[in-house]
């Protein structure tokens, strides 16, 4: 017979249970509550996909299970990296590890979204390595006419759709995929409403709680997410805190291989209220609500796609000044500075670093950078590099 | 695409064997790119726009329908490779923030860019007119451009190629293309030359290509011939220089691959083999295929260690990032932009994994290769992340085992001499030990977890 748990002291933390639900779902990558969906949805698929953007409702409207497949962390890689050169970043070798391992056998299919030449080949190596299951490669478009690139996303998604379909999803429902956007979208707004918590009291969400938060959304339906973001928020708001005396940075360049938790955490001890990030980007990608009004919902899941995806290094910015939108979040979040990290070997992030460093200087906003790779296990050099960093932007703002 | 081969010697020996070893098709292709440096040098007082763009799914048919000319960053970075200047131009841009991380190509063009942007003449290159980004079977061109767009004040049209990841082009993906070609690339060029497209000239360039192709098919597939010859990898790398980069579309073109056709014809019939750096190749004992690109900084070096030991390359995925003709296509004057489409999209970067591993099955059945070696360069993830897969793949499909060498595009750090020469001798040895009965048929070598360090020899 087990004990019973003991009640909660008085003081404790009103966001202690709900951040340990999360950080559970964090922690085996959200694999035991897809597992858990599917026994209560015998039939039902659930969908693996890579960073950053996946059109969630679309799955949802399929009656498919969206799962994150954000890498495997810290979690020992043993045979995925005979797969992979020393100069390959480390997320294709770790979640190829779930591949092989078995971890992933309750996926059904997986989704690889276009974001670089090695997410794009890990498309190939998962149609030879498991040919039992879906793999396939979303190309979405860098042309963003409707007519030209609208055209050939709404092509891709329906090729997706349909052979999710002829694996045993729901068909594609035009009024699934309405309620799913409606759905879809109100978590978008609790995402938001949290990022307001973060900019205007950092205290009361440190940024390593509205990481494991959002994250673990990732292996949930829109709903279930929209559920615990509204316990979560509810919760902290109960908390009694006062201001740091920490500088605000924007943290950027983590968009695809997440770092460790440690490493947000070690910021935060270094000083930094990390007041936006864009670790979980692929939540919040369409800026604004998608049109659950329109006649045509797929057509308006494309539309947001091309008009307003956010700007991120794998996005093709046409005539748009580069750092134009990083600075924008820096000024929205009255940010002191930016972070930029980025995992090592990422080629979107690092090519992009020059040129976002470059606006920084132009703007007068001071920043650091490093490299990470999501199983980094030392944190001593980037919590002193953070903390040198924070103390300059003070140093600096006390200037006369 | 080495359009500058030079071979490794004192200039004095050099010159020599060069003018003992040079066939009249290298002597033809030399003046092409001579003529080109030259219009390039003399296009803002000739009046010429200049389009920067990149070599896979090029559109260099209609560049030359509106009278413009390409320059190929690429091509730019390769030979600073190979004058041994990459190593400061790369120095240059890690000193300017760019990561050790990223593609070398990158750096190496942005450091020849911030040290006055010499072309190999000696003379500057002239400013873009148009950056016209062809994304095809490379995200970092993207960000490439990206960033050169901040160099130049000029405007930049960017040219989405999707991916055929299921080893297919679908008529969506044909249709994106050619409405990026309607909508947006051709009117950009239009403003840009201050004319309209002269569709009787694109038809024109694009019946020149096809006839180019079809010669420089009859060159790869000499290669089946035993001795074969030509080499597919370092010969092919000159071979593909015109085809891949300016001269598609002209008359140039087509004297230059009908002349190397008739050389090589020439040489099978007479039993010959290929030139190396150091003469004529003597016994072919190894017949190899190839993935993935050459080394440029010591390209010399590296044919040599194939070359000293007898081993022909016979087939090469290298010379088919600009094409897969060998394979049936070829530009088609009747259906102008569908058949600029099929040619972006077929390109062998833009193919999936398993495609490439139905491709190099293919090479090393139909060229009756004893062995296959990938050669994993640190800069390009287009061609590498998965290599090791395609090895042990390949192994199992075909029998042959596979031998696996790291280096870099034109990093000099990453070309460890004495490190790719071991592996490669061990790898022939362990052929040769298969040939003679003293190891198991059909048993892949053990696949040895690479290691790469900046400046490992």
């Amino acid at each position: 017979m087990k004990a019973p748990l003991a009640p909660a002291p008085r003081d404790a933390d009103p966001a202690r249970d709900v951040l340990r639900r999360a950080h559970a779902l964090l922690e085996d990558h959200g694999l035991a509550n897809a597992a858990a969906w599917k026994r209560d949805h015998p039939g039902r698929l659930a969908v693996g996909y890579m960073p950053v953007y996946a059109p969630r409702p679309l799955f949802e409207a399929l009656g498919c299970l969206p799962v994150a497949v954000f890498g495997g962390g810290d979690r020992d890689v043993i045979r995925g990296d005979s797969y992979f050169q020393s100069y390959i970043c480390h997320i294709p070798r770790s979640t190829l590890e779930l591949g092989v391992s078995g971890a992933l056998q309750g996926i059904d299919a997986m989704v690889f979204p276009a974001i670089c030449d090695v997410i794009r080949n890990l498309s190939g190596m998962w149609q030879m390595l498991f040919p039992d299951v879906y793999a396939a490669y979303l190309d979405v478009p860098q042309n963003f006419r409707p007519e030209v690139g609208g055209a050939f996303y709404r092509a891709e998604l329906e090729r997706i759709a349909s052979d999710l379909v002829a694996r045993g999803a729901l068909a594609l429902d035009p009024e699934r995929l309405r309620a799913a956007i409606v759905t879809e979208n109100a978590r978008r707004r609790a995402l938001l409403a949290l990022g307001d918590v973060r900019r205007e009291e950092p205290w009361r969400c440190p940024a390593s709680e509205a990481y494991a938060i959002t994250r673990a959304g990732g292996a949930l339906l829109a709903a279930d997410h929209l559920a615990l973001l509204g316990e979560y928020l509810a919760a902290i708001a109960l908390r009694r805190g006062s201001p740091k005396d920490n500088v605000r940075v924007v943290l950027t360049g983590a968009f695809c291989e997440q770092p460790p938790f440690g490493l947000i955490k070690s910021l935060e001890l270094a000083g930094c209220d990390i007041v936006d990030d864009d670790l979980q980007l692929g939540l919040t990608y369409i800026e604004g609500d998608i049109d659950a009004e329109a006649a045509d919902p797929l057509g308006a899941l494309v539309t947001a796609f091309l008009e307003r995806g956010a700007a991120t290094a794998s996005r093709y910015i046409g005539d748009a000044h580069k750092g134009d939108a990083l600075l924008a979040r820096v000024r929205r979040a009255r940010a002191d500075g930016v972070v930029f990290a980025a995992a090592s070997f990422c080629d979107p992030a690092l090519l992009d670093e020059p040129m976002l460093e470059a606006a920084m200087d132009e703007a007068g906003v001071p920043y650091t950078s490093f490299k990470y790779a999501e199983n980094t296990g030392q944190f001593h050099v980037i919590r002193e590099q953070a903390g040198a960093f924070s103390d300059a932007v003070r140093l600096w703002e006390s200037a006369p | 695409m080495s359009e500058l081969v030079r071979v490794g010697k004192s200039p004095a020996a050099q010159r020599a064997a060069e003018a003992e070893n040079k066939d009249r098709s290298q002597v033809r292709q030399k003046r092409m790119i001579s003529d080109h440096f030259d219009k390039l040098a003399r296009a803002k007082e000739d009046g010429r726009k200049v389009v920067y763009t990149f070599v896979p799914g090029n559109l260099t048919e209609l560049i030359g329908a509106f009278g413009m000319l390409p320059v190929l960053p690429e091509i730019n970075a390769l030979q600073s490779g190979m004058r041994g200047r990459s190593g400061a131009y790369i120095a240059e841009a890690e000193r300017g923030g760019h990561s050790e991380d990223v593609c070398s190509y990158v750096k190496c063009d942005l450091g020849m860019l911030r040290s006055g942007n010499l072309g190999p003449t000696g003379t500057p290159l002239p400013k873009p007119d148009l950056l016209l980004l062809s994304y095809t079977g490379c995200f970092t061109f993207m960000k490439w451009f990206e960033i050169l767009k901040a160099e130049y004040d000029c405007p930049v049209v960017m040219l989405h190629v999707p991916y055929q990841a299921t080893g297919q082009v679908t008529r969506e993906m044909r249709d994106y293309v050619v409405r990026q070609l309607e909508h947006d690339v051709i009117p950009a060029m239009e403003r840009v030359a201050g004319k309209k497209l002269d569709l009787d000239e694109l038809v024109a360039q694009l019946t020149r290509s096809a006839r180019a192709e079809d010669a420089i098919v009859d060159v790869w597939e000499s290669a089946k011939a035993r001795p074969s010859p030509i080499d597919a990898y370092f010969g092919g790398v000159y071979y593909v220089g015109p085809i891949f980069s300016s001269f598609r579309g002209s008359e140039d073109a087509i004297a230059y691959y009908e002349e190397l056709r008739e050389e090589v014809r020439g040489r099978a019939a007479r039993g010959e083999g290929p030139m190396t750096p150091d003469g004529p190749m003597g016994e072919q004992k190894w017949r190899l295929v190839v993935e993935g690109p050459p080394n440029w900084t010591s390209f010399n070096d590296f044919w040599r260690m194939f070359a000293k030991e007898g081993a022909v390359v016979v087939a090469s995925t290298y010379t088919r990032v600009g094409g897969l003709y060998d394979y049936g296509f070829r530009h088609d004057p009747r259906d102008p932009l569908g058949t600029l489409a099929d040619y972006c999209l077929g390109c062998y970067t833009n193919h999936s994994l398993p495609a490439r591993a139905d491709l190099l099955e293919k090479y090393v059945r139909e060229y009756q290769a004893d062995g296959f070696v990938i050669n994993s360069v640190k800069s390009c993830n287009s061609f590498s992340a998965g290599q090791l897969l395609l090895m042990r793949e390949l192994e199992k499909r075909t029998g042959v085992p596979g031998g696996f060498i790291e280096s870099d595009l034109v990093d000099p750090r990453y070309f460890g001499k004495a490190n790719i020469e071991n592996r490669l001798q061990s790898y022939l040895q362990m052929l040769e030990a298969r040939r003679e009965g003293r190891a198991p048929e059909r048993t892949a070598l053990p696949v040895a977890l690479p290691v790469l360090a900046p400046g490992a020899t």
